[in-house]
Parts: C-alpha cells; sequence; structure tokens
C-alpha cells in the first residue's frame, strides 16, 4: 500500500509515493534522485546518510518516509546558495577535509546541524557532535579544523547568540 | 591527500595552526608545488555532492542485481535449478556457472565467478539474478534450488597442513612456492647463530582477520553500448588487472570492453579485487540492459576479501649486548578457500618479517594455507603489517628477557647504513634510527644520551 508524501526538499515542495516501511533516503535517492546522503551501512551506524529534518541531524536510512510529511529536509543539494558554496563546503575543501568524499556530504549536514544549535563549539562539543558519523580514510583532525574554523567567524558575528547546544 | 603541513600559502580566512612537530618541516620554498597547498581536483565535487559513485548512477530501464550464496562451508553442487526463479515477475535474467563462457577470475586466475559444481566458502556466490527492482530481485533468489552434498570444512589452517584433513582443494591445502610448501628465504646458517647465542628467545604470535571496511559497498553498473561495447562502472583499485581478468571471464577482447573508474569511496586493498564487476557485465551482455550490483554491509563485510589471518613462531638468538645473531620465522597465512592476494601476501611478508634489523642469520619458513574460509586479499601493506606487529612485539620480550630498555634493543640492531636486508638487498638511505629519536621525542620520552648520539650514517664497529 503506498501513500501520498508531501514535504520539502531543499526548499521545493515535493510530492511522491511511499510504503510505511520506505526510508527516507530510499525516497531522496531513488525517487528524487537526490544522491548526496549516501548508503554506507544501512543501519544507522555510519552517518554518512545524514540529512536535516527541520533543521535536526538524522539518519535518513533509519527514517521511516512518511514520517517526515510537511517536514523541511535539507542536504547537500540545499547547501549552495546563489551558486556561493556554504562556509562548511569552503572550509572543507581548503583544509583538505575529504578524501575519497563518501562521508563528506553526511559530515557537512551533522557539522550544519551542530553550528546551528551552537555556533561556538568547543572541541569536545565538536567531538560530540559529530560522533555519529564516521570516515575510515582517517581524516577527522581536517574535519574538525575545518568545522572550528567556521565556527571562529561566526562567533565575531553572531557572539549574541552562542548560548546552548549539549 | 597529504596534508600540507607548514605551508605559508593558505588563503589568511583560513589560518591553520602549525602542527607542533619534532621534525624540521620546510616552510619557505622557491618551488612551484613543493610546500604549497595543492587542493584536491574533485574537492569542489566532493563537497556539493555532485562527484557520482557507482551508486549513484541511475539510468533508464536499470535492473537490480540479487544474488544466491552458498549457505554452507564446503559441499558438492549437485544441481542449481534456477527455473522458479526465471518465472517470478518482474525477472529478466537468472545465471548460473553454465552461463559463464569464460574461465576464472583473480590475481592467480582460481576462483570461479559463480560456484561451478562445489562450494568451497560460506556465502560464495552460486546463481544471480536481474530484475526490475529489488524486491523482484529477492523473491527470485528465493525460488532458486540448490542439490548440495554437504562436506567436513577444515577452518584452522595448522588443521589444514596436516595430511589427513580433509582436502580444501583437489591439488592440496598447501600452495606452493616455486614447487616448494613455502616462501624459503635464507642468510647466512642460522643454525650457528643460535649456537653463538647467549639466549634463545621463542614466540607465538596470532593476528586475526581484519576487514578493510570502506565506506562504500561493493558496487558496479554495467550497460551495453554501440551495440557491441560493454561498459562496466566500477571502483576497481587496479582497473587494467581487471579487465585482463575480465576478459577472460567474459570471452570477451579487451577492444570490446571498458571500465571506467573514478569515484571510489574508499579501497584499503579492497579494491584490489572483482566483487561485483564480473557478474554485472555478465547480466548486462545477457540482458542487454544497464544493471546495477551492490552489495549490503553485511555482504561486503562477511564475503569481500579481507585481511587474512597470520601465525608467526618467532626463534631468536641474541647475545648479551642486545645484539640478535640469528632469527627463525615460521609464517602461517590464511588465505581462504581461494588464493586471493595470499601468495603475494606471504612473499610480502617473508620479505620484511625479520625487521628493520641488521642479523646475519635468517631463516623464513613462509606458508599460504588454504580452509573453507572467505578468501583473504589484500589490506594495506600485503601482509607486511601482520609481520611487523608480531616481529615488534617478539623485540619487546627479547628486551624483558634480556632486562634492556626496549628503546635500546631496538637501536642497537637498526640498519646502518650497508647493512643487509633477509633477502640481500644492501641497504642505503636508511633512516630507522633517526625515525625512532623523532617519535621518542614527539612521545616526551628523554632517551638516553647514547641513544641520541647514534646515526644511521655511523659504520658499525
Amino acid at each position: 500500500m503506498k501513500y501520498v508524501l508531501s514535504f520539502t526538499v531543499n526548499g521545493q515542495p515535493m510530492e511522491t509515493l511511499a510504503e510505511p516501511t520506505t526510508s527516507l533516503l530510499d525516497v531522496l535517492r531513488d525517487k528524487l534522485e537526490v544522491t548526496s546522503p549516501k548508503r554506507g551501512c544501512e543501519s544507522g551506524d555510519c552517518g554518512a546518510c545524514t540529512v536535516l529534518v527541520n533543521g535536526k541531524a538524522v539518519p535518513s536510512c533509519l527514517t521511516v518516509a512518511l514520517t517526515v510529511a510537511g517536514s523541511e529536509i535539507t542536504t547537500v543539494e540545499g547547501l549552495v546558495q546563489d551558486g556561493q558554496l556554504h562556509p562548511l563546503q569552503r572550509a572543507f575543501y581548503e583544509h583538505g577535509a575529504t578524501q575519497c568524499g563518501f562521508c563528506t556530504c553526511g559530515m557537512l549536514m551533522a557539522a550544519k546541524a551542530l553550528l546551528d544549535r551552537n555556533p561556538s563549539p568547543t572541541r569536545d562539543e565538536i567531538v560530540l557532535g559529530m560522533s555519529g558519523n564516521l570516515c575510515r580514510c582517517g581524516g577527522y583532525v581536517q574535519v574538525m579544523e575545518a568545522i572550528e574554523d567556521v565556527a571562529g567567524r561566526k562567533y565575531e558575528v553572531k557572539a549574541a547568540d552562542t548560548r546552548g547546544g549539549k | 591527500m597529504p596534508r600540507n603541513e607548514g605551508t605559508t600559502a593558505r588563503p589568511a580566512r583560513h589560518e591553520i595552526r602549525k602542527p607542533e612537530s619534532a621534525v624540521n618541516v620546510q616552510t619557505e620554498t622557491a618551488y612551484k608545488y613543493i610546500g604549497k597547498p595543492t587542493p584536491r581536483y574533485d574537492g569542489i565535487a566532493q563537497v556539493t555532492g555532485t562527484n557520482a559513485y557507482v551508486d549513484d548512477i541511475r539510468l533508464p530501464g536499470m535492473l537490480t542485481v540479487k544474488v544466491l550464496r552458498a549457505p554452507v562451508l564446503k559441499a558438492n553442487l549437485l544441481n542449481v535449478d534456477v527455473s522458479g526463479a526465471a518465472r517470478v515477475r518482474g525477472v529478466a535474467a537468472v545465471i548460473s556457472a553454465k552461463d559463464v563462457p569464460g574461465g576464472y577470475y583473480g590475481m592467480y586466475g582460481d576462483q570461479p565467478v559463480l560456484a561451478d559444481r562445489e562450494i568451497r566458502y560460506k556465502g560464495q556466490v552460486i546463481a544471480a539474478v536481474a530484475a526490475v527492482d529489488q524486491d523482484a530481485a529477492l523473491e527470485a533468489v528465493e525460488q532458486i534450488k540448490l542439490d548440495l552434498e554437504e562436506l567436513p570444512a577444515v577452518l584452522d589452517p595448522e588443521e589444514a597442513m596436516k595430511p589427513d584433513t580433509p582436502k580444501v582443494r583437489p591439488e592440496g591445502n598447501i600452495w606452493s612456492f616455486d614447487g616448494g610448501p613455502f616462501r624459503k628465504v635464507r642468510l647466512g646458517d642460522v643454525d650457528r647463530g643460535f649456537a653463538e647465542a647467549d639466549h634463545i628467545v621463542e614466540g607465538t604470535y596470532t593476528t586475526p582477520m581484519q576487514e578493510q571496511s570502506p565506506m562504500e559497498t561493493s558496487c558496479s553498473v554495467a550497460m551495453v553500448e554501440s551495440g557491441d561495447q560493454l561498459v562496466i562502472r566500477s571502483l576497481s583499485q587496479s582497473p587494467y588487472l581487471h579487465l585482463r581478468q575480465l576478459s577472460n571471464v567474459l570471452k570477451l577482447p579487451m577492444n570490446k570492453m571498458r571500465l571506467v573508474g573514478g569515484n571510489t569511496g574508499g579501497a584499503f586493498g579492497g579494491r584490489f579485487e572483482i566483487h561485483t564487476d564480473h557478474v554485472a557485465g555478465l547480466l548486462a551482455l545477457k540482458t542487454r540492459k544497464p544493471v546495477k550490483w551492490r552489495w549490503t554491509r553485511e555482504e561486503e563485510t562477511l564475503y569481500s576479501t579481507h585481511r587474512g589471518r597470520w601465525k608467526f613462531y618467532f626463534k631468536d638468538g641474541v647475545k648479551k649486548d642486545g645484539r640478535i645473531v640469528a632469527r627463525y620465522v615460521r609464517t602461517l597465512h590464511d588465505t581462504g578457500a581461494y588464493t586471493g592476494m595470499g601468495p603475494y601476501c606471504v612473499e610480502k611478508n617473508a620479505m620484511m618479517v625479520a625487521g628493520p634489523f641488521n642479523i646475519p642469520n635468517i631463516a623464513i619458513d613462509g606458508y599460504c594455507v588454504f580452509t573453507n574460509r572467505t578468501p583473504s586479499g589484500a589490506m594495506r601493506g600485503f601482509g607486511v603489517m601482520a609481520g611487523q606487529v608480531c616481529e615488534e612485539i617478539q623485540m619487546h620480550r627479547m628486551a624483558e628477557i634480556l632486562g634492556m630498555d626496549p628503546w635500546e634493543i631496538r637501536f642497537v640492531n637498526a640498519w646502518r647504513e650497508g647493512d643487509m636486508t633477509a633477502t640481500g638487498k644492501v641497504v642505503d638511505n636508511v633512516g630507522a634510527i633517526e625515525c625512532m629519536q623523532a617519535v621518542a621525542k614527539l612521545a616526551g620520552i628523554d632517551l638516553p644520551e647514547r641513544l641520541k648520539a647514534m646515526s644511521s650514517r655511523e659504520k658499525r664497529g
């Protein structure tokens, strides 16, 4: 039995059919051809499929698609605005925080969710915030540095609203 | 991409802290590239999610592949009945061993694409289905009927070497190196060395299986283009090696095949073996439609090639002052049911297992043994790492037995300029001592002055 699923993906209203067992990852990749969330483990362990649901980072492989009806989904495809890279994308690129690149899109979304709720995290808070995302090439240091770099600049701009986070 | 430490040409708004380093890093350079940051050519594509990995490829009419894997470790495969599977709605093709036109694959060319007459390890692929979607493919796989005669399996390599153990392969359980049962390395005379020694130190060490676990699981997309050109989008680490093997398996000349690589979501040696290209290619040729075969994480972990198990027996003859005068190593590598890269790993291991030390008398017996386990393969160093880990534990134990500083025993024995390796190579430009000095400094260990004063360039007295 298929149900109509209406939601927003990277600002675009979308409508598609999904079964109660279909994951959000399958809908994004197979139905909507949004391929930046990757299939790494399909069991919520690796974080390569991380997307934002109403701003919160979730593993899309474990998210039942029909539960996000009416929600706003953001993937890496939605980070580029007016042809400009998001500061996190720029920082990941410049820090060499990508190697094989398979975990990168999930990392970027987890980092965005982290900085959105805690714009000036400590190193420990970054480690905790990124703990759901695995990189097998072993480039965690550059990822941390890239996020710290972006957080540093953000802190200068928005010093007033930097409380919160985990 | 190597990190560009100590560079000065990064954009100012991304101030990068220079890591604390015990080693002097050149910070200023007159070179065009050396010491300058070099962004990845595909870095922008990676951070924008626009670089297509094989699983990101979508083609009109593309079929999904699922396979039937061996449910037991070892069996005679009497019959494979795919007639029920072929009748499932949405199934385009079902193939078994008789549909493979050519020979075997693998670096040593000994593995059938689809199990033929016998099963040698659990999870070996027996038959493959291409269907319109995953549900139809899985349903069809369930309809394939097997007629098996299960046989006793061998899982322990020591057991496998005994003469009365059941044979994993008709030719026996031990790989033949140039006609002998092991890779033989000899330098000097170990028996004379042991006689000269003050102490004999023995040790047996094992390392377990290890999966490369790349973030991306094995995946291929295959299609027939321009009438007769087979194109495979592959995540191969060694496309030309694989092109040759695929040519043999598919009975296609290489000019009728194109292997397209590029984006690989991690490999670590795991992509030195063909996992999905052969079956995807066969099914594309049979259906004349694009097909995709992607492994689940479970399949990747259980059935892809991995670092095989190793066992080492060390016997060292050592003088009171820490000098090793003789070293014997018996190496046992469990390569699984097919060679994978086992013999090659044993060769490289034999070359390195005596360590970066000046030992005048060395004997190494490197065995490559077959068991009914998943075939082993390359992983980060082709068998060298497992040997080095165990060899270093042996060094540590030897220091304890002699009552010696574990740093000192390594410094005393480390290669100097002009020393000889186990295989008779005279070493030049060695830096083991300088490397250990740098490591000690980074680890905050204050070495004794006499070790600090040592150099790889000094002549042996």
